[in-house]
């Protein structure tokens, strides 16, 4: 293994930023950190960089406790979020910048850098000043810059963070092909759940300081281990019932009340594409309006409202939607075909999440 | 003169017209005549003045000293800057506001007060002359004097820029191996010079044009420790105004040559910038 975390936490003041986390790295693994703002992923690859030193727990590089080594002798290349290219030196003196340090031969740097100019694509800018790059450029030229030396680790804080949406697609996939073709083991922090999906090939889910899970990103997706990554990855409808002669209602839905005592509340969860819609009233059990229609390219995102005023997002393919005859603000007919059992109320059981439950069990009886 | 872009707040005219009269009154005014004076000079009596041996030491004294009270300012007033900006102590608001100190007192003061203190009695002097540091009425006082009321320049040019200047930069630098001195030499400095040129301009034309802190800490002897300004001022005694404004002149022109070579020196600084 490559990075690891022994129950590491750091505390600014009062303020626990990371909490208790233990995490392995393998070798050569392209790995995300996944959380929302503030959730301390990026102290975590601060940590992990030597730019802040853990309050308690151990930190192992190559299964050596690094946790007292200072920043400069841990070889670990970091990308900042605003890039931090030095302004004053040109492109090559910044890629060269970490060689000069460690007193590299003139030639060896000159090959190093020119490779590197090569493989990134800025061929002929090595004389640039930062300033006169386009934000794609700079941010290769920081990515460049950490790799010259040869790190055995690569860090990036936020990487897409700064540039458009166009260009973010683009890098994503050149991340995806610079790692399979170096090889470094790579952490980057990202808010974004759909580019921690497409290019990491696991997925480190953080919330307030805490490791929520750890797995691929079909794992997290399809296995969530608690309502807040069922909730953070990808989108989910939630609702609070409550237990009534058996079984689990909110208005005209009904769900089994999977052992909640009566008066008890059961929270379920479930994804727009397990929600199916009919313009044909008697197709499915439930009743609803198409209260909104966005329209996403090959999807399409729908909102029912039930004659209740219950509001429900569900997606549907665009050949779909148009061969069964769906409209804005027409009358249709719905059911749900899976879920997910969030909470079984007070008793404190967390219940187990990852387990879907088919409409079948339930969708007769109502 | 076609330089006003079209804007949506008017006033161009205005600002412009007023900028323009202002500076007019206040700078070109007393410079024009001060060089009609000087034309009532022949060639050869303004050079036998301007040029005088004694003339000639005073502007050495007095460009060699500000010279080397703003390189003093440089390097002290950045490291103060340093301090100012990068670290949280108790004081800090204290110290911050002393360094505007010496815009606000009398410069006769200071030099009245700086040459008590290094005099052979003085309760700093006592400890030093004996060691045979002389700070009062040596070229070392002229010194100090000039650094003494040119300090703030530095220190307030170079803060702004500190505030803003990115910490991810040494970081970065650290993380690709930079120890702290390299980190400030190959990363810092260079950010820091256009501003720290812009504070050594000011401080050292400060120091050229002192003149009341070092009338009273200097000898003021003539060809040894008489400073420009205190030859104009003896050629006014006499009123000699042709005179003293033939050294006036010398004065103002080198000061400018110093000052425009400066900034070109700041230009080639801040390439770097947009």
């Amino acid at each position: 293994m490559s990075i690891e975390l022994r129950q590491v936490s750091k505390r600014f003041g009062d303020m626990a930023a990371v909490e208790d986390v233990s995490l392995t790295v393998g070798d050569g693994e392209l790995v995300a950190l996944l959380g929302p703002s503030g959730g301390g992923k990026t102290t975590v690859l601060r940590m992990i960089a030597g730019l802040e030193v853990p309050t308690s727990g151990d930190l192992l590089v190559r299964g050596e406790r690094v946790n007292d080594v200072p920043v400069q002798r841990r070889n670990i290349g970091f990308v900042f979020q605003s890039y931090a290219l030095f302004k004053t030196m040109s492109v090559f003196d910044n890629i060269a910048f970490g060689l000069k340090i460690r007193k590299t031969p003139k030639a060896e740097i000159e090959a190093r850098v020119g490779e590197l100019l090569r493989l990134f694509g800025l061929e002929g800018l090595g004389r640039r000043l930062p300033h006169q790059l386009s934000g794609g450029q700079r941010q290769r030229v920081a990515i460049a810059r950490a790799l010259a030396p040869r790190p055995s680790v690569l860090l990036l804080d936020e990487p897409f963070g700064a540039v458009d949406a166009k260009i973010r697609q683009e890098l994503r996939e050149w991340l995806v092909r610079l790692h399979r073709e170096l090889h470094v083991t790579t952490l980057f922090v990202t808010h974004d759940q759909e580019e921690a999906m497409e290019v990491s090939d696991r997925i480190v889910i953080f919330s307030r300081g805490r490791l929520e899970q750890v797995g691929s990103p079909r794992e997290v997706y399809e296995r969530p281990r608690n309502e807040f990554v069922a909730r953070f990855i990808g989108v989910l409808n939630v609702l609070e019932l409550t237990v009534r002669q058996g079984v689990a209602r909110l208005n005209e839905l009904a769900f089994p009340a999977h052992g909640v005592p009566e008066g008890g509340t059961l929270r379920v969860g479930f994804r727009p594409y397990a929600v199916q819609v009919s313009a044909d009233p008697a197709e499915h059990p439930l009743r609803a309006v198409i209260r909104q229609v966005y329209f996403l390219g090959v999807q399409m995102r729908l909102e029912l409202e039930t004659p209740s005023g219950l509001v429900l997002r569900t997606r549907i393919s665009k050949d779909e939607f148009l061969r069964r005859g769906l409209e804005q603000g027409i009358p249709v007919s719905f059911q749900i075909r899976e879920y997910r059992v969030l909470s079984t109320g007070s008793d404190g059981l967390a219940p187990e999440v990852s387990t879907v439950h088919t409409a079948s069990h339930w969708a007769e009886g109502i | 003169m076609a330089t006003s872009r079209a804007s949506a707040l008017p006033g161009f005219g205005l600002t412009m017209g007023y900028t323009l009269a202002y500076l007019g009154l206040v700078v070109l005014l007393p410079l024009g005549a001060l060089l009609i004076r000087v034309t009532s000079m022949t060639w050869a009596d303004f050079g036998k003045v301007a040029f005088s041996d004694r003339a000639l030491a005073a502007y050495r004294l007095t460009f060699g000293a500000s010279f080397l009270a703003a390189s003093l300012n440089a390097v002290l007033g950045t490291l103060l800057a340093w301090v100012l900006t990068r670290y949280r102590f108790p004081g800090r608001k204290f110290l911050d506001a002393l360094v505007d100190f010496p815009f606000a007192l009398p410069t006769a003061v200071a030099g009245l007060t700086l040459a008590n203190l290094f005099s052979q009695n003085g309760w700093l002097g006592r400890f030093l002359v004996p060691l045979d540091i002389r700070l009062a009425y040596t070229t070392g006082g002229i010194v100090m004097a000039l650094t003494f009321v040119s300090l703030p320049f530095v220190v307030r040019t170079l803060q702004p820029v500190l505030e803003d200047f990115e910490v991810e930069l040494e970081e970065a630098a650290a993380t690709l191996g930079a120890g702290r001195w390299r980190t400030f030499r190959s990363v810092v400095l260079p950010a820091l010079l256009p501003a720290l040129l812009t504070g050594f301009a000011l401080a050292f034309a400060r120091a050229v044009g002192e003149y009341g802190s070092v009338i009273f800490i200097s000898t003021n002897k003539p060809y040894v420790s008489e400073i420009t300004p205190q030859v104009i001022m003896g050629w006014l005694d006499q009123f000699e105004y042709a005179s003293a404004m033939a050294v006036a002149v010398v004065m103002l022109a080198a000061s400018f040559a110093i000052l425009v070579t400066i900034n070109l020196l700041e230009r080639w600084a801040s390439r770097f910038q947009r």
